[in-house]
């Protein structure tokens, strides 16, 4: 457990006074549980009258604009703000912008740092309640993200129904209404169709988060993503990731390789790489390019090895073989050919280059067996860091006052 | 009597005695200002002081303009089959509120319009309603694209226009034969231009705006493609071709060539076409989900120029009721269509204005050419499309073209609220409209 609050940078709403931090520079005062007595700050272990022995008093919270609090006690404060800028909502990455991602990728590291605690727990949304409603089914996305609701005490539930039920027995407007009705505080949506999100958000009053709407937008895969390179490049600079700021991806040279005109993933990638600064190229044949790439600043390739020598990132999307085979491309075997990264391939990278891969993998197709098993393949920690960077986003967004 | 209908039955209409004051009469040989005075279901006259006898009924249409009752050549009013978002009844009615005393009904019904039987159905129930209800009768049976449908059967009982729209007749032999029998019969085939297989899971315009939002898109070639193909059989067949909802540029381009060439081919852009682009779609709001999709902004620029340049003929609402429930639905599951028969003449008004369009030339757009498009055009003995001139059938709009209003969707006529222009403030309304000689809306309200 850590000690108590130690003065720092703050990290969060400008203008709000520093109330302490932890060494990393993490500012966070004790949260109280709600509906239970105050807390003792800074002592570990110290429960409020309510809460179970099993979770953590402690819980980061970023720009709380306690003036008011002591880094002694948390007095009878409630909830406080964290002092999110960037809406109810984590619909686009765009909602974002660089500093909004910095922010959270903060936040994450804190509950990062809670996720290797022997009680990877802390009481910060307890008594919300958060839904999510997953059409297209999704079983890691949904298990990650109910993680993250749990560690921060939240109350989950689970619908996940059929793509095909969808407009055919209750509409999606009805289950999302029906769903508030029973008093959500928020929902993570998932769907095969662009734009439900956006949707939803305008039927109930509650914050959504998009975990993935058709070909649109995956902001949380992407966050992690960003955590994940920040991590990396922190370890090979010796350094701590909490002490990087944007500059880390400033100029890194990130290939995303494969179909990224059917991939969310692709277009809020490209979204967060431009507004950090990263260097970004396009791999794929042309009939898996977008018909337009306005607005999206990158270079294409039509050839990977062409650019493989220049590239510090490669981030392989999945070939959605039930579509492409026959249509977009060739045959598997052609693709794998042109834009896999082999085993052969994977001899010429440099010494530092990397591999990243939303998942789930179709071995022997984009990436061969030996890579993705290599150590320079990411896709594991991707995983691991998607629940810290959950836990950030549903605490950025309901950490707050309650209404 | 004066303001109480003295309408007695739908056999045997009894003359009404109205005066139109006040307004200024804009009909194809231009604008002036005038009194109308009506009487047994023709204008009786036009000068520019009437006296209204005792026991007239007087319209006020200061500062209006009094025109040929608008004619939408293109409106689905859903039935047979579709009776939950409209019926023709509804659909009639919102017409006539829109300024429109005539209307074609489209056959992609259920079952579709493509027997005599059916026409008839269609006509029985238009007989009852306050504006005009005209057929389009189906190209091929059932809208297959395979087999051509009874269409001498069908001109029989006065249909004119045959289309499959709702999709092109895919098959160009299919089309051509159609062309041919139709140019026999001195009817017009009318298509709905986009490539099935180029538009197969597409919901909005191919471009920037469906890339950044992820969207399936069907991209302007697809229509550009059959707009070439069909003014090419209609070269080759003689027949007439009628070239629905033309929403690109490049489609305009094709279409000025072959009026220039003097083919038989006509154009007609909607509303909608005229004012909204694909960013609409940005909020993910299924209500501006349509086929042919809005387009760009340079697009919009085309139709407009077109507008104005004559090279498009007609005005069409590609009216098309859904339920609040479908249109609820993901962009990518919803069906496509708007509403339009209400919002058409303020919509069209604003888009074209700016280019300063002369109100004869837009109601030229709305009105008269439809009309001949229809084959209702007073000039070949049908009661459509003026002039406002003594013995006339008196099929008249008054239009207010400043009047501001707010739409409402759930106090429009239609049965369905899929505008896409929901609670936006438009300027420019019809104040009356005069059907065979009955004011069937006066003051904006419909009478029956």
């Amino acid at each position: 457990m850590t000690g108590g609050p130690v003065a720092g940078t703050r990290v969060g709403a400008p203008g709000a006074e520093t109330t302490g931090a932890d060494a990393r520079g993490t500012a966070f005062v004790e949260v109280d549980a709600p509906g239970t007595a105050s807390a003792e700050a800074g002592a570990p272990g110290a429960a409020s009258a309510k809460a179970s022995p099993e979770t953590s008093v402690e819980a980061g919270a970023p720009g709380a604009a306690s003036a008011k609090a002591s880094p002694e006690t948390s007095a009878e404060a409630p909830l406080l703000e964290t002092g999110w800028r960037y809406g109810r909502h984590l619909l686009s990455i765009s909602d974002l912008g660089a500093e909004g991602i910095m922010e959270l990728l903060h936040l994450a590291d804190h509950f990062a740092e809670v996720g290797r605690r022997p009680i990877p727990k802390v009481p910060a949304l307890r008594g919300r309640t958060i839904v999510t409603l997953f059409f297209e089914s999704s079983t890691r996305t949904r298990l990650s993200f109910e993680t993250a609701a749990r560690r921060l005490s939240a109350d989950v539930l689970t619908f996940t129904a059929a793509t095909s039920s969808v407009g055919k027995g209750e509409s999606l407007r009805d289950t999302a209404q029906t769903l508030h009705a029973m008093g959500v505080d928020a929902m993570v949506v998932r769907h095969s169709n662009a734009g439900v999100p956006w949707q939803v958000s305008r039927w109930i009053d509650a914050s959504i988060v998009n975990a993935g709407d058709g070909w649109h937008e995956h902001p949380t895969q992407v966050l992690s993503d960003c955590f994940t390179i920040r991590e990396l490049i922190a370890q090979r600079d010796g350094r701590q990731a909490e002490d990087l700021g944007p500059e880390v991806f400033k100029g890194l040279r990130v290939a995303i390789v494969g179909d990224v005109l059917h991939s969310r993933v692709a277009r809020s990638e490209v979204l967060a790489l431009n507004a950090l600064g990263a260097d970004v190229t396009l791999v794929s044949p042309p009939t898996m390019l977008p018909s337009s790439l306005e607005g999206w600043e990158v270079s294409v390739s039509h050839d990977l090895d062409d650019v493989m020598p220049n590239i510090d990132v490669f981030y392989l999307l999945r070939l959605q073989t039930e579509r492409g085979a026959g249509r977009d491309v060739p045959s598997l075997h052609e693709y794998t050919e042109k834009f896999g990264l082999t085993a052969r391939r994977a001899e010429s990278l440099s010494g530092h280059a990397v591999v990243m891969h939303p998942g789930p993998l179709n071995r022997g197709v984009e990436i061969a067996s030996e890579v993705a098993d290599s150590t320079r393949s990411l896709v594991l920690r991707q995983v691991a860091n998607g629940v810290s960077v959950r836990m950030a986003v549903l605490f950025a967004l309901l950490g707050g006052r309650r209404h | 009597m004066e303001g109480e209908s003295r309408w007695s039955g739908v056999t045997d209409p009894h003359p009404f005695d109205i005066v139109i004051r006040g307004g200024t009469v804009v009909d194809a040989t231009g604008e002036r200002r005038a009194d109308v005075a009506v009487s047994g279901g023709s204008v009786v006259a036009v000068e520019p002081s009437i006296d209204a006898p005792a026991g007239a009924q007087v319209l006020d249409a200061d500062g209006c303009w009094v025109a040929p009752g608008l004619v939408d050549i293109h409106a689905h009013l859903r039935q047979p089959g579709g009776e939950e978002s409209e019926s023709v009844e509804t659909g009639a009615r919102a017409a006539a509120l829109g300024g429109y005393t005539a209307v074609v009904a489209m056959p992609n019904t259920d079952p579709p319009i493509d027997s005599p039987s059916i026409v008839a159905e269609v006509l029985a129930l238009g007989s009852k309603a306050i504006c005009r209800v005209d057929v389009a009768g189906t190209a091929t049976v059932g809208r297959r694209g395979e087999r051509l449908a009874p269409m001498a059967e069908m001109a029989r009982l006065g249909v004119r226009m045959f289309t499959d729209d709702g999709a092109a007749v895919a098959d160009s032999g299919v089309l051509r034969r159609a062309l041919e029998y139709a140019r026999g019969l001195g009817v017009t085939i009318a298509e709905h231009c986009e490539d099935p297989a180029l538009v197969e899971g597409g919901h909005m315009n191919e471009g920037a705006w469906s890339s950044r939002l992820g969207i399936p898109g069907r991209p302007a070639a697809a229509e550009e493609i059959l707009v070439a193909r069909d003014i090419e059989l209609a070269r080759l067949t003689g027949g007439r071709l009628h070239l629905l909802h033309l929403s690109t540029s490049r489609s305009i381009a094709l279409l000025a060539a072959a009026r220039r060439e003097g083919l038989a081919v006509t154009g007609e852009v909607t509303p909608h076409h005229l004012s909204l682009t694909d960013e609409s779609l940005a909020g993910f709001d299924a209500a501006f989900k349509v086929f042919p999709p809005l387009r760009t902004a340079d697009d919009v620029a085309a139709l407009r120029a077109a507008c104005v340049d004559g090279i498009v003929d007609a005005i069409a609402t590609d009216h098309a009721p859904h339920s609040a429930e479908a249109k609820d639905a993901p962009i990518e599951q919803a069906p496509p269509g708007m509403i339009g028969l209400e919002t058409a003449f303020p919509v069209a008004l604003e888009a074209l204005s700016a280019e300063g369009l002369a109100p004869a030339r837009l109601i030229a757009l709305m009105s008269w050419r439809p009309a001949r498009i229809a084959g209702i055009s007073t000039e070949i003995g049908g009661d459509q499309g003026g002039p406002v001139a003594p013995g006339s059938p008196a099929n008249l709009c008054v239009l207010d073209a400043t009047a501001n209003w707010v739409v409402e969707p759930a106090k429009l006529a239609s049965r369905s609220r899929n505008t896409p222009f929901a609670g936006c403030t438009l300027t420019g309304r019809a104040r009356h409209t005069i059907f065979r000689g009955e004011p069937v809306v006066v003051d904006g309200e419909a009478m029956r």
